[in-house]
């Protein structure tokens, strides 16, 4: 009888710790080296990286098509303010707490879209948060219909806080990638990866296909909540229209779309992707828009896997989070 | 076989189930029981209302009336997953594979979401024990939408085996096999009922069919049309004329 070992990842994977820590490392150091509107670039690329790598999770593995989730961005960003300047919290506890409290407001919101499936919860999260939009602008006390200024950096240099911000959205990162690898490396992953593969099947072979994505419903609002304080935090502002516009969710869903859906790398690389596009392309107005849809029907019409399906002719994992059989090696007569 | 011991309990009591899609009947008054250990098989035309039978055992479709009991335990209720936690697997006639993962990775869902709460190396031993039996062993690491349709039918038995089933459902797991391939899966299907595992299996190769059940039940327009030993249901003028065809012969070619 032939025993066989189970391994995860390949040799690639080996090396990946090191390599994911040393770009850490060198990240961290960057404030020091690199000239202030860098630094802003950085941060704006990471909010695109978790933005993406959270609207994954939640649609191309857990196949919930979401055109609202920016009403957690919005949750995220009027919370900051809330607990930083009204609340008088230190601002990166703040942050923390911004992130935790979206899943308050996901937890009972689940209730109401789970309900709905397809299209339906598609627009169904849109309506709902423009619906908390509408009652966010009726609180005054977060500024009503024109927004409000974060206060809490305004004791500290501009230098100082632009690091500050750089080195939270660098921690954010860090732990969102980090958690999603974990995540999908865990039970819930292989949920998750077979709910995105066949619905019926997973749940024929016990997978709780609703538990679960209420699960990574909740799991990523937190995501989406950090993502929202780091565009306060950056910004200095939060804007109603601007925080939960619908804007967001088609951002979200180009990236996610050109890089790749339903693997942890495809969303990466949508997300850089994206940012350069709109840094070279933002001053062209309406041009730039055209040529990003132009772009975008490309990218999938030839690469219908997207960019990272492309790249890695599904033989690549960067995360290990494949597994791999292979048969042990009998000695001679034994 | 059924053992003296087994006989007398049933692993799945069906009673006066119904169900319609608009107009069309699917399960028109179907009552039937399996008993622990039991091998059963259901037959009937295209269109009978066979997959249509196990989805709702399974729980995949839900029925409009009628009760379906499990070990003496109501169903009704329970989402698919929950049944399949109680002990109930099925196969699917048009294989579902999870395209993207490996055929490793696709049965260790199987093993991995059950209730007994096996450790990772047990979930792990489950898997690659149901694939050796299965005979999937050379495509370990091969993606399962890259499989033929043979390998496809096996992966959906080994999945189904993971799952450590008390009552399988097949369905048409044996259709499109090489003569080659039948008695291998015979084989497999034989050894699962006599370690107790009670089966349910639809399927249009009746030679094979019979050669394994204890039981059968021939099914035409959503209702039963006979049920009993195999080859009396299969003698009876009524199944004969409408599933089997007037010159048919068990056993051998028309």
């Amino acid at each position: 009888m032939a025993t066989y070992s189970v391994s995860r990842g390949t040799r690639l994977n080996k090396f990946l710790p090191v390599i994911f820590s040393a770009v850490v490392a060198l990240l961290a150091f960057l404030p020091k080296f690199l000239q202030i509107p860098y630094q802003v670039k950085f941060v704006q690329a990471f909010i695109l990286i978790i933005l993406a790598t959270m609207w994954n999770l939640l649609a191309g593995f857990g196949g919930l098509v979401s055109i609202g989730q920016q009403a957690f961005i919005g949750i995220g960003a009027y919370a900051l303010v809330y607990f930083a300047d009204i609340q008088g919290i230190n601002p990166f506890l703040s942050l923390i707490l911004a992130g935790l409290v979206c899943v308050v407001f996901a937890l009972p919101l689940s209730f109401l879209v789970f309900r709905l499936s397809g299209g339906y919860f598609a627009i169904g999260t849109w309506v709902i948060a423009e619906i908390i939009k509408l009652f966010t602008v009726q609180i005054s006390q977060l500024g009503g219909g024109s927004g409000i200024s974060l206060g809490a950096f305004s004791g500290m240099g501009r230098e100082m806080r632009i690091a500050a911000v750089y080195w939270s959205a660098l921690v954010t990162i860090f732990l969102v990638l980090l958690s999603t690898i974990l995540l999908m490396r865990s039970k819930v992953g292989l949920a998750l990866t077979a709910i995105r593969d066949d619905q019926t099947a997973a749940g024929v072979l016990g997978v709780n296909v609703q538990q679960t994505r209420r699960l990574i419903f909740l799991l990523v609002s937190i995501g989406f909540g950090l993502a929202g304080g780091l565009i306060a935090m950056s910004n200095l502002r939060v804007q109603p229209d601007d925080i939960f516009s619908v804007n967001y969710s088609a951002i979200m869903i180009f990236m996610v779309v050109i890089g790749g859906l339903g693997s942890i790398e495809g969303p990466i690389i949508g997300a850089v992707a994206y940012y350069f596009l709109q840094d070279k392309l933002k001053d062209h107005g309406t041009l730039y828009l055209i040529i990003l849809g132009v772009l975008g029907i490309l990218i999938v019409t030839i690469a219908p896997r997207g960019l990272w399906g492309f790249i890695s002719r599904e033989k690549i994992s960067l995360f290990a989070t494949k597994y791999r059989i292979s048969e042990n090696k009998q000695k001679e007569g034994a | 076989m059924v053992n003296e011991t087994q006989s007398h309990v049933s692993a799945l009591t069906v009673s006066d189930l119904n169900k319609k899609f608009g107009r069309v009947i699917v399960a028109e008054g179907i009552s039937f029981d399996v008993k622990a250990g039991e091998a059963f098989g259901i037959v009937g035309p295209n269109g009978a209302g066979k997959s249509t039978l196990l989805n709702l055992i399974n729980g995949t479709e839900p029925s409009d009336s009628g009760e379906i009991l499990f070990h003496g335990e109501p169903l009704n209720s329970l989402d698919p997953a929950e049944r399949t936690h109680k002990g109930i697997a099925r196969t699917f006639q048009i294989p579902k594979p999870f395209s993207e993962m490996t055929v490793y990775e696709n049965v260790l869902v199987g093993s991995t979401f059950l209730k007994s709460h096996h450790s990772r190396h047990e979930r792990s031993e489950l898997a690659i024990d149901a694939i050796t039996r299965a005979g999937l062993t050379p495509f370990f690491n091969t993606p399962a939408g890259k499989l033929r349709l043979l390998d496809r039918k096996r992966l959906e038995l080994a999945r189904s085996l993971a799952c450590q089933p008390k009552l399988l459902l097949l369905d048409e797991i044996a259709g499109g096999l090489t003569d080659a391939e039948l008695p291998v899966l015979l084989e497999i299907i034989r050894e699962l009922n006599a370690s107790g595992v009670a089966i349910v299996w639809i399927e249009h190769i009746v030679h094979a069919l019979v050669s394994v059940v204890d039981r059968l039940m021939c099914i035409a327009g959503g209702k039963v049309i006979a049920i009993g030993d195999p080859h009396t249901v299969l003698e009876d003028p009524k199944v004969i004329e409408i599933y089997l065809g007037s010159d048919f012969q068990v056993g051998g070619a028309v």
